[in-house]
Order: structure tokens, then C-alpha cells, then sequence
């Protein structure tokens, strides 16, 4: 595919894994703040080409992982009741709440349904009138848009059987908690290239200085990644601590001002509670108040939800790069794929999942 | 056609032909059961065994071992592109026996049908099932059916059970695969499971991608006159060519290393891939096969697959190690290493 | 977060709302929705999430980090023989 196979050129990569360790001097600790990143570096295997004097931390930045289990519960609660259409993007099957996953209420009779597009849960609403439809609204700033454009949709349509179980997460504020923390080693950070592609990357700048730290908006095919990572690295031996577009064929400094819109016109920012890290203010989207009438949250009697995470898992250390996943004492052994004690276990990119199905830690490669 | 009514003045229903759909009653052992097997099954399955309309069937399979499965099939939908749930149920069951080295030879069929099937569209599955067991060189020849009530089973699930016959020189298994040994692919890989995908309700995309449910006995043939040698062969139907090598990593307790660059992806079937997020090694094949040979006969067997119009594009993917027992290394394209897991249950389309 | 892969236009729906398109994603076609992507063009490629078109990929930024990436080769190996 164009686009993508230039992208994954093994001779290109094999120069920039030299240009990186021919650049790399001394031991540096840097994050990609994206699941689909660590995804990609997991998956082809990329954290080989990089001087074992780098170390590369998979990030919070995927919505399986820091979507609070309070919400997945609800997710789960609204699920089975009856005459209840529950839409989701296949990601959110396997997370499990505190009692079950929708996979489980789909075995048990609720009506689940995956969806590919957030139209496409407004069009089950539309062919289904007398059943109450229930979008699974999760995501970063690059969905929001296509999640507010269905709440929208729904609204001009005059759909009063549709709502959404609205989680959405923001980056900035994110790398913001991250960077000051007391404990955090991170020195540098690829930026979520398809996040910038609608916010743009403006909102770096105050980061970069306020924190003296680079960023690197990156793009998502292992080429990208590789030049990401050099740029990042060249500015950490360098001493420099400037943002920079690794991704600019597709990512401009202002964004997209159409996305942008629609997403303001149907979401205000708030504070958010992400899984394994705790309260983030100003760090997520809900509805605004006009919509009122599309909030599942609202419009859904769940009962009291009292959450209570595994003890065990250390998820909080894992998506804030404190701790790599083998770190964990309940890794691989009490939490696995089959039996997840916490979020990065489940998506197949989160940061424990990642490691568990790709890697084996010390077991072959 | 339309719905049996009762006409005026009359008590009795008219009869079968009349029926466009599957009613429970052919189901029911009496003359609308007769009717069925004979307007359809019979009809498209005839043979001189299956024509005595027996329960049973008494078959010759002369002397030495012989093979059998039996296999459940359940696809949603029932007819998909470059397939039906009719030529999946005798090819799979063909290609479990040519997994085992023997010559299919018969197999039995068990259909459980939906209320409310539509008649013609079980006509067209037993009729591709038919064309594929005559391309696979199968007879069926005995038979199950049973209707059940609406939503008891989603239009249509065939078990076929099949036997075959092991020529005596032939040992294969997990067993006989020894470190150094080459590892063989059939074909392109994750073309059925994207087919499928394309006309899954939501996910539904448009695209050239056919199932490449196909027998392969024709082409084990092959391979086993180039090389009688052959140590192991299986069919990475569901799971794909991840859980295939992981399972036989894990029984052999040998490791296995694979080269990304050498595993053959169509071009289509890989975009298909790229847009719901999924790994083609995990994708399920119908019609694809892995083999293990020793190193020196491998250039023979790929060329004698090559030769075969069921391995057109068969290659060494990869070789059996001493190192990682149990593991499955996969070399990476851009010159990484990771580990190829099995995964937990299917892969689900993921935006991240 | 965010899979999102180029696919080029090849046709738009003549209006409406919300305005969609058929993109050809290397041999799969599915019907996309421009709303947030008015500026878009037949044939342009385009990053595609979640069913949405989100921006249109510059080819001519796509050839300069290629070309920047070569052209560091060049000037090592020139570097390496002086």
C-alpha cells in the first residue's frame, strides 16, 4: 500500500538503526505515548535495532488500558439489559469490568454488536427504532471526532433511541502528569502522530519548555518510528529540548480545524480518571450539556458500582514507565491474556499484552 | 414458489415441491424427509452407496491403517466469497485426512438445518459440496439430517466425518521433526478469514478477496512422490500459521524460526488486514498447508508444489531449532525479532 | 491509539449529508465519511480512521523525509571516504 510499504523499507531501517547507534552515547530513557506505536514496535520486533543503552517506555496512550473500570462496568451493566443494542469497536470486547466483559454478556444473550465506524452504531439505531442503542464512545483526540460527528448525526436526526458511554482521553495533559512527577525518568517522548493530526502539535510547545524535555511527533510505520527515535535521541545528546514533526506529511502545527470543530461542538474538556494513573484534570471530553439527552450514563440506571482494582497489578507503574512489564512479580504467571488482573494486559497493545505475545522476556530472542 | 396454503375445501397440505423453505417436518422421518434426501441430497450426492439410502455404508478400504476425522462446520454466512459452508465441509474434512498422509476416500455428512431455510439456498450449498467432492475425488455416502426450530441454529451446520487409507510407507508427525528441518508453506496466507470478514455485518468492506477453500490431497501427493520422506503436514485452518507452528513448537519441544519476508501475503488480503488491525499469521486458510521436510529435500518438494496448481507460490518460510523449544521466532521484515505467540481466542478488529 | 491507514479517493457521494466517499485502501473499498475533511479532492490519499477521513497525506512531504533519509546515507558515505 502506498504510503505504507515505503515506510517499512528493511535497507532504510537497518541505516537508521546505525544512525541511532552511532548517535547514542549514553544510557537515555524515552516514551512513545501511544499503543498503536507500541504495537508497531513490538510487532516488528524494532526494540533490536536500538542500543540496549535505550531504553523505550510503551506509554498510557490507548484507550483499553486507562479507561476506568468504573466505565467498563457500566459498559457491561447497560449491555445486558434487555431491548439494549450494545456497539463497540472490537478493542472493548475483551476488557473486563469488575463482574465480566462484553464478550461474556454477548454469550449470555446481550446484543453486542462490533462496529468499525461510529455511523455505523447511529445506522443499527436507525434500522432499529424500538430498541435503545448504546455507542461505546472510547478514545483519544483522533476518534473524538468521529464519535462526536455520530452524537451529532443522531441529533439532526431527531434519533431519541441512541446515547453514548462517553471515555474520551486527551495526550497533553497526560505527558503533563507524567513529566511531573516526582519519580518520572522519562527524557523524552514520540509524540501520537494521528493525535496531532487533528489537535496539530501547538499544544507541545509550553510542554517542551515548561519541562525542558523533547518531543518528537511521530508517525506509526516502523520507518517513522526509527527516524522519530534519532531525532529524539539526537536532541537528548545534544542537549536540546525542541518539538519536532517527524510526521509532517500528514500532521500540520494547527491540526484539523474541521475535527477540531466538531468535536467542540459536541464535547466540553473535563477532568478524567484514567485507569492505573488516577485523576488527570482537564484531561478528557464529555458531553456538553445540550446533549444531555445522548449520555448513556444518564439515561441508563446502572445501580452503585464500587470498583476495586487486582492488589496484584502495578498497572499504574507500568503506563507511567516506572516499571517495564517482566518487572511485575504477577507477570505471565497470575496475569496473562487468558486471565488479565489489569487493562495493558488485555489489548493486544497494551503495554503487558504487548510484551506477553510478542517478546517472552528471556525465553528466545 | 410460495408457501404451502391450504387450498379450498381441502384438509391436506400440497405437496413438497411446493415448499420453499426448510419447515421441521423434513425433518421428521416421513415423506417430507424422503423428498428432501431425494430432491436434494441424492440428487447432487449420487453414488451407488449413498443411492441405497441406507444409515450405513459398507465400503472397501483393502488392507492397512486407515485415517479418519470428522469436523464441525458453522460459518456465518453460509455462502462468502469464492465459498460455501458446503465446500469448506468436504474439503476440510479432505485435507484433515491428506494431513494424515492418507488417500481420502469416502465421507459421511450430517446436516442440521434451520427452520425457514430457504430451498434453493440449501440446493446451491449441496450442490458446490458436491462439485467439491467430486474435484477432491470423494464420494458421500451416508448421511444425516435434522431440522430444528428457528434461531435453534443459524441456517445451516454440516458435520462431515471422513476415512481414508494411509499408504503403508508413510510415517508422519510431530515426532519425526528434527532440528535443521526446512519448513514448508502452500500458499498465500489469511485469504479465507478476510473473506469472510468482508461480508461480516459492520465490518463489511468491498474487494476481490475469495476464500481459498480448496483440497489438498492432490497436492500431498505431489509433495510425497517428490519426497517420500515427508516428517509433517497440517492444515493452519483457524488460528492460522501462528497457532499451526506454536502447537507443533510445543509437541515437537523444538523451537522454530520463520522469515517474515518469506511468508506469502496477497497484496489485497494484506490491506484488509492493515484496516481492521489484524495479523495475518493468526488469519485462518482452507486451503493452504505447512509441511516439514528435511533440509536437503526441501527444494524438490517447494518445486514439486510449485508445479501443483494448489502450491503456486508455496516457499520455505522457515526451519525447526534446537534453541527455544516451544518458541516461535519471527524474523521481521525490517530486520527485528519477536516471538509468535498463540493468542486468545479470534482476533477482533481494533481502531488502536 | 489510532489506526489509521492512507487510502486513496476514488469517487464522492453527490449530496450527502454527512458527505461520504469511496476510498480505495490498497484493493479494499469502503465508504468514508469527508465531513471533516471538506478540502479533499478526487485521487487525493488520504488517513482514514475509524471510517473518517482525518487528513490529507502530502505526497511531497512524504518524499522529503524519504529523500532526507537517503540523502543522510550519501552524505555518511561521503563522509566515510574523506
Amino acid at each position: 500500500m502506498k504510503y505504507l510499504d515505503e515506510y517499512r523499507d528493511p535497507a532504510l531501517a537497518k541505516r537508521l538503526s546505525e544512525r541511532i547507534h552511532a548517535v547514542v552515547k549514553r544510557p537515555w530513557t524515552i516514551m512513545e505515548i501511544c499503543g498503536g506505536q507500541t504495537h508497531s514496535i513490538v510487532k516488528s520486533g524494532l526494540e533490536r535495532l536500538v542500543p540496549p543503552s535505550l531504553t523505550i517506555v510503551h506509554g498510557p496512550g490507548c484507550p483499553v488500558c486507562v479507561t476506568p473500570l468504573e466505565i467498563i462496568e457500566k459498559a457491561v451493566r447497560i449491555a445486558a439489559q434487555p431491548g439494549v443494542i450494545f456497539t463497540s469497536f472490537g478493542d472493548m470486547l475483551r476488557v473486563p469490568g469488575d463482574t465480566t466483559d462484553l464478550l461474556h454478556v454477548k454469550a449470555n444473550g446481550g446484543d453486542v454488536r462490533i462496529v468499525y465506524s461510529p455511523l455505523d452504531a447511529v445506522a443499527i439505531a436507525r434500522k432499529n427504532p424500538d430498541r435503545r442503542v448504546v455507542f461505546f464512545a472510547v478514545g483519544f483526540e483522533t476518534t473524538a471526532p468521529a464519535n462526536a460527528m455520530a452524537v451529532w448525526q443522531a441529533h439532526k436526526e431527531g434519533l431519541t433511541n441512541f446515547s453514548i458511554l462517553s471515555s474520551h482521553v486527551l495526550v497533553p495533559p497526560a505527558i503533563e502528569a507524567l513529566l511531573s512527577a516526582e519519580n518520572n525518568r522519562v527524557q523524552g517522548f514520540l509524540a501520537a502522530g494521528h493525535v496531532c493530526t487533528v489537535m496539530g502539535y501547538h499544544e507541545y510547545f509550553p510542554l517542551v519548555e515548561r519541562y525542558r524535555t523533547p518531543i518528537v511527533v511521530t508517525g506509526f510505520e516502523p520507518i517513522d518510528i526509527l527516524q522519530g527515535i534519532l531525532m529524539l535521541v539526537t536532541q537528548l545528546e545534544e542537549g536540546r529540548h525542541d518539538l519536532e514533526n517527524q510526521y509532517a506529511r500528514v500532521v500540520t502545527r494547527e491540526g484539523n480545524a474541521a475535527a477540531q470543530r466538531m468535536i467542540f461542538s459536541v464535547f466540553e474538556v473535563g477532568h478524567r480518571t484514567w485507569r492505573g494513573i488516577g485523576e488527570i484534570p482537564m484531561s478528557g471530553y464529555r458531553l456538553r450539556p445540550e446533549f444531555a439527552a445522548f449520555d448513556a450514563e444518564r439515561l441508563f440506571d446502572v445501580g452503585d458500582i464500587a470498583v476495586r482494582e487486582s492488589p496484584l497489578c502495578i498497572a499504574g507503574t507500568i503506563l507511567t514507565g516506572m516499571k517495564k512489564p517482566f518487572e511485575c512479580p504477577a507477570f505471565g504467571t497470575q496475569c496473562s491474556p487468558e486471565h488479565p488482573l489489569g487493562a495493558p494486559m488485555v489489548s493486544s497493545e497494551g503495554a503487558c499484552a504487548a510484551y506477553y505475545n510478542f517478546k517472552r522476556q528471556g525465553s528466545a530472542v | 414458489m410460495s408457501a404451502p396454503t391450504i387450498a379450498d375445501g381441502l384438509n391436506c397440505p400440497l405437496p413438497i415441491g411446493e415448499y420453499d423453505t426448510i419447515v421441521l417436518a423434513h425433518g421428521g422421518g416421513g415423506k417430507l424427509t424422503h423428498r428432501l434426501i431425494d430432491g436434494v441430497f441424492k440428487r447432487h450426492f449420487s453414488n451407488p452407496d449413498l443411492d441405497r439410502l441406507h444409515d450405513g455404508a459398507v465400503v472397501d478400504m483393502g488392507s492397512g491403517r486407515i485415517a479418519m476425522t470428522t469436523d464441525g462446520y458453522v460459518v456465518s454466512p453460509i455462502v462468502f466469497p469464492g465459498g460455501t459452508i458446503g465446500e469448506l465441509a468436504v474439503n476440510g474434512t479432505v485435507n484433515d485426512l491428506a494431513m494424515c498422509g492418507a488417500l481420502p476416500r469416502y465421507l459421511t455428512a450430517s446436516f442440521i438445518l434451520e427452520e425457514g431455510l430457504p430451498m434453493p439456498e440449501l440446493d446451491s450449498v449441496v450442490a458446490s459440496m458436491a462439485e467439491a467432492a467430486r474435484k477432491a475425488g470423494v464420494a458421500v455416502v451416508t448421511g444425516d439430517t435434522k431440522v430444528v426450530p428457528r434461531g435453534k441454529a443459524d441456517r445451516l451446520f454440516i458435520t462431515t466425518s471422513g476415512v481414508g487409507v494411509v499408504p503403508p510407507e508413510r510415517v508422519i508427525g510431530h515426532e519425526r521433526v528434527a532440528p535443521g528441518d526446512a519448513v514448508i508453506l502452500s500458499g498465500t496466507i489469511a485469504d479465507h478469514g478476510m473473506a469472510i470478514m468482508s461480508v461480516r455485518e459492520g465490518l463489511e468492506f468491498e474487494s476481490e478477496i475469495r476464500s481459498d477453500t480448496m483440497a489438498l490431497n492432490g497436492l500431498v501427493e505431489a509433495m510425497f512422490t517428490a519426497a517420500p520422506d515427508l516428517r509433517f503436514l497440517r492444515d493452519p485452518t483457524r488460528g492460522g500459521v501462528a497457532s499451526t507452528l506454536n502447537e507443533l513448537a510445543a509437541s515437537a519441544k523444538l523451537g522454530i524460526v520463520i522469515d517474515e519476508t518469506a511468508v506469502p501475503v496477497d497484496g489485497v488480503v494484506r490491506s484488509a488486514c492493515e484496516i481492521l488491525g489484524f495479523d495475518p499469521l493468526y488469519v485462518a486458510n482452507e486451503g493452504k498447508l505447512l509441511a516439514v521436510t528435511a533440509a536437503k529435500d526441501a527444494e524438490k518438494v517447494v518445486a514439486a508444489m510449485r508445479a501443483h496448481p494448489a502450491g503456486k507460490h508455496a516457499a520455505v518460510i522457515g526451519r525447526i531449532t534446537e534453541g527455544h523449544p516451544g518458541v516461535v521466532v519471527l524474523r521481521t521484515a525490517i530486520g527485528g525479532e519477536r516471538v509468535v505467540d498463540m493468542i486468545s481466542g479470534e482476533q477482533l478488529p481494533r481502531i488502536c | 491509539m489510532c489506526l489509521a491507514i492512507p487510502g486513496k479517493i476514488e469517487s464522492f457521494e453527490e449530496g450527502s449529508f454527512p458527505r461520504m466517499g469511496k476510498v480505495n485502501f490498497g484493493g479494499i473499498r469502503k465508504a468514508i465519511c469527508f465531513e471533516m475533511l471538506p478540502e479533499a479532492k478526487l485521487n487525493d490519499y488520504v488517513l482514514v480512521h475509524v471510517g473518517f477521513a482525518l487528513s490529507i497525506v502530502d505526497e511531497k512531504e512524504a518524499q522529503e523525509t524519504l529523500r532526507m533519509l537517503e540523502m543522510d546515507e550519501v552524505r555518511k558515505e561521503l563522509d566515510g571516504e574523506a
